[in-house]
């Protein structure tokens, strides 16, 4: 098996750090979280910027890349 | 034909009172009285209290989804059950790159263009950072934002959200969650007349019902509360009061008050008296 089959990268999501294959997307890391990526009242952002949904699909993350997954929460 | 002129009057009235509705930005909402949704006691109290003010608009927080625990998504959708229009916040934001980013994530999320806006500069008096505050407004107006920005009570700073184009400005009566109540009613009829063409809606420090109906004697457009709803005994009831409040205050401020003199003015007549020896 050839060394990029096997890359793997770290990315932070929400604070956290994941181990995900290296060109994974916004939908993988999504998945890899265990959230449900029709779920409405989400959203994402990516090193600062956010990602509309229609582009998570093609959204690839590079190693590094920080993201936050965001909802809705009780508030003043 | 007495009963009837009356029966009529009541009639217009009320006509009159149903079309006062609170229009910020290109939404109209019935209610005047907006309400948080944090604090409570449990959801179902919250429901409850939403329920009993009658509001139309309450605002959120975004944060980030607890991935071990996504039970937190059921108030959003509880909320949207109860058919409550979303006003989300950048509460804890203390730049205007971060509250930027946190409106963008919010219209992302919830798919509106409401924004209520806070900076803050300061977490001990949650006062806002108004240069930074006043960036991010511009920047969020430029970006198709209605943007409801909480300021404090400086008449400059408010005439400046207003002129750079907020849907809505909205200063507060005292610090967030204090429950003071109005302590500068003074700034406040300054900021009214300085900002005569634009939404005003107090927001911070309203503690109890007497000071959401003070604010609408002043002429307000509008108060958001939460931490006194929240906090109080009994959250349906206080919400319910509140309900009352800013419909009092409202109604007093559209029947034109008396004026306030020194002195006394008789409020029975002089002539007629009897004479006694």
């Amino acid at each position: 098996m050839s060394p990029a089959e096997t890359a793997t990268m770290s990315v932070t999501a929400n604070g956290r750090e994941y181990e995900l294959p290296a060109g994974a997307s916004i939908i993988d890391l999504l998945r890899k979280l265990d959230i449900d990526e029709r779920a409405s009242g989400i959203a994402v952002a990516v090193d600062d910027a956010v990602v509309s949904r229609s582009d998570w699909e093609e959204t690839i993350l590079s190693s590094g890349a920080s993201v936050e997954v965001i909802t809705a929460t009780q508030g003043g | 034909m007495q009963r009837e002129q009356t029966d009529a009057k009541v009639q217009a009235d009320d006509a009159a009172s149903a079309q006062d509705s609170l229009e910020v930005g290109s939404h109209t909402f019935e209610s005047r009285l907006l309400v948080g949704t944090s604090r409570y006691p449990n959801p179902q109290v919250m429901l409850d209290a939403l329920d009993a003010a009658g509001t139309g608009l309450v605002t959120v927080a975004i944060r980030r989804m607890n991935v071990e625990d996504q039970s937190s998504e059921s108030i959003l959708s509880l909320l949207r059950e109860h058919g409550f229009h979303l006003l989300p916040n950048t509460a804890g934001c203390y730049t205007a790159r971060e509250a930027v980013l946190v409106a963008r994530l919010a219209r992302e999320a919830l798919g509106t263009d409401l924004i209520k806006l806070e900076v803050i500069g300061d977490d001990e008096t949650l006062l806002p950072d108004v240069e930074q505050l006043i960036q991010a407004a511009r920047e969020l107006v430029d970006d198709g934002f209605e943007v409801m920005a909480y300021t404090n009570d400086d008449p400059i700073t408010c005439r400046k959200l207003a002129e750079l184009g907020c849907a809505a400005v909205m200063p507060l009566a005292s610090p967030i969650g204090s429950g003071m109540g109005l302590v500068n009613p003074y700034n406040l009829r300054m900021i009214r007349e300085e900002v005569a063409d634009t939404p005003l809606i107090v927001d911070a420090g309203i503690g109890t019902a007497s000071d959401a109906a003070k604010a609408m004697e002043l002429g307000y457009d509008g108060v958001l509360v939460n931490t006194s709803i929240a906090d109080a005994q009994h959250p349906v009831q206080m919400a319910t009061a509140m309900r009352q409040a800013v419909d009092a205050g409202r109604n007093a401020f559209q029947a034109g008050r008396m004026p306030q003199r020194l002195y006394a003015q008789h409020s029975s007549p002089m002539e007629g008296r009897i004479d006694v020896s």
